[in-house]
């Protein structure tokens, strides 16, 4: 029978994985066994009433459409800012890598009322979309649009690594053998990078998926319309239906978890992809 | 020996076979940053324009209310305790997960991560569910007089749960790519485990650990949904910066809100300042290292 650990010399192996897991298990883990073992508490049909009546599903297809929207663009735009930043030299560029990082760092709820500023009839994007006949704050465009600031680092920050780390020689050859520049875009750099542009696409679909700060100001809030799932949640807590509130969060743990498992399944791929290479 | 030469056209002579066109790359260029300009700059710049628009006789105002101090006091507070308490896990678990060989260890780097992929409302919600009035502890925290949610303790949990990753994560791969000869040599040579620690490792991973410590405060400071959620919004007593900001844009108050909102788009800014001179420092240590 293969041994739990490898022999060491080192010490405090126990100490350390020990505090390890009983740390997790305080925070992280029975707090989330609560949600499964709070919904047991509801037989099979209540559960799935609650998580089918029409207020959420269109919440459901609002937060997976904005989010999906949401992570496209941030997949296309994503790839042509990694592929600037690390091709390319302009002025500006060494603040503008630095500055890519700022949905991460700035709070969410300064975002959400920033963009919603911006975006209102009178701010200043506002003001000329609005005789378009454009309205962004306060309908689903203005969720998509808040979704996709909060994820436009993952792809620039999957992508960008896997592009500086491709060889020359590789595209030296496809030019030699006759390949013009769009040709080796396709053939050559895009088949490399791919899996890290799938990685950090579902890294900003799942974090679009959960998010709430940045949304709830933009978004207008009007149930059917622009309600998303995580708001619900929120809405059913304040009307004390605890039951409903927990249903929802469990749905939400679900899908988080199985995006969890595709991203995984991803890294591995490209991981993988990069030895190879 | 006689030379071949190709005949190349000029503007082929001028160009690299791996390289755009120069109007391809400048396009390219354009689009790039009109995006992020639009998605970008243009918001943060708006945070401060929005502040400071009725005068810094308002915006003082705004950020000196008693209101506002007390928020921006418990967020410190909230930092203050999550961040450190995240960063020992951070060290323990990368100890046993970069220094030791273990069954399950992707396993528990994945439950490390987790709290990154959970919605920050559901955060919050389960603390409501293990300590709330309907909660599991509900009913013996009230019969002790203790109050967890909608109170202090509870937002510092929620904060903690979200952040739990960020120092770990950090030092995970750090430590890893570093292996075990230095601190094997300390051992065999007579040191302790905290001396090997203390001596060998914290010297290596001490920007690691800072970079970690970095994102793991803005993170703290700035959460909203999970601590939304946990607060109860008790003005003066539960309110955090980002929650004050809400209250305050919720009342139409709009100049003081983006007059609070600035200090957490300050922070933001020092945040990511720090960070990329953290990230400069490392890459002339390693271009030192690759001459060496």
């Amino acid at each position: 029978m293969k041994t739990f650990k490898q022999y060491s010399i080192l010490p405090g192996f126990n100490l350390a994985l020990g505090f390890t897991l009983l740390y997790l298990s305080l925070i992280v883990l029975i707090p989330l066994s609560a949600a499964f073992i709070r919904t047991a508490e509801l037989s099979w049909s209540e559960f799935w009433t609650v998580v089918t009546t029409p207020r959420v599903v269109a919440s459901y297809r609002l937060t997976f459409g904005a989010s999906f929207a949401a992570a496209i663009v941030n997949a296309a735009f994503g790839l042509l800012v990694a592929w600037v930043l690390v091709r390319y030299h302009f002025p500006g560029k060494k603040l503008v890598d630095a500055l890519v990082d700022l949905p991460f760092a700035l709070p969410t709820a300064v975002a959400g009322i920033a963009l919603t500023a911006l975006y209102a009839g009178n701010g200043w994007i506002g003001q000329f979309l609005e005789p378009l006949g454009i309205k962004v704050a306060f309908t689903p465009i203005g969720i998509f649009v808040a979704l996709t600031f909060i994820g436009l680092p993952f792809v620039v920050r999957t992508v960008q690594p896997v592009l500086e780390d491709i060889e020359s020689e590789l595209e030296e050859a496809a030019a030699t053998l006759g390949a013009n520049r769009w040709q080796t875009f396709t053939r050559v750099i895009f088949p490399a990078i791919f899996p890290a542009l799938m990685t950090g696409f579902a890294l900003a679909f799942a974090r679009a998926i959960g998010e709430y700060g940045s949304v709830i100001f933009i978004a207008g809030n009007m149930p059917m319309i622009s309600e998303i799932t995580p708001l619900l949640i929120i809405t059913k807590l304040e009307q004390y239906d605890y039951a409903g509130a927990t249903a929802l969060s469990v749905v939400m743990l679900v899908i988080s978890f199985i995006l969890l498992l595709i991203i995984n399944l991803l890294q591995w791929w490209s991981r993988r992809r990069s030895i190879e290479s | 020996m006689t030379t071949i030469t190709f005949p190349l056209s000029p503007e082929a002579q001028k160009q690299r076979a791996t390289q755009e066109p120069a109007w391809v790359r400048w396009s390219l260029i354009g689009v790039a940053l009109v995006f992020l300009t639009l998605f970008l700059f243009i918001p943060l710049i708006s945070v401060f324009y929005e502040a400071f628009k009725k005068g810094t006789d308002v915006y003082f105002a705004a950020i000196t209310d008693p209101d506002a101090v007390s928020a921006i006091k418990l967020t410190l507070t909230v930092a203050a305790i999550a961040v450190p308490l995240n960063l020992v896990f951070g060290v323990a678990a990368a100890w046993a997960i970069a220094k030791f060989e273990f069954r399950g260890k992707n396993l528990l780097i994945t439950l490390i991560d987790l709290p990154f992929s959970v919605s920050p409302v559901v955060s919050g919600l389960i603390y409501v569910l293990v300590f709330g009035l309907q909660g599991w502890l509900g009913p013996w925290l009230a019969e002790h007089d203790l109050q967890i949610i909608f109170a202090v303790p509870g937002i510092v949990l929620a904060t903690v749960f979200v952040t739990v990753p960020f120092i770990a994560r950090e030092l995970i791969p750090l430590m890893q790519a570093q292996g075990t000869e230095e601190e094997e040599a300390a051992v065999v040579l007579g040191a302790s485990g905290w001396q090997t620690f203390y001596q060998v490792t914290l010297p290596n991973i001490k920007w690691g650990l800072l970079y970690g410590s970095i994102l793991c405060n803005a993170r703290a400071m700035g959460e909203f949904g999970a601590v939304s959620v946990v607060s109860g919004h008790i003005r003066g007593s539960t309110n955090t910066m980002p929650l004050h900001v809400e209250i305050l844009y919720n009342e139409y108050n709009f100049a003081a809100a983006f007059a609070v909102a600035s200090l957490l788009a300050l922070l933001a800014l020092v945040t990511l300042a720090l960070k990329t001179l953290i990230e400069f420092r490392n890459k002339q240590h390693q271009k030192l290292r690759g001459h060496e």
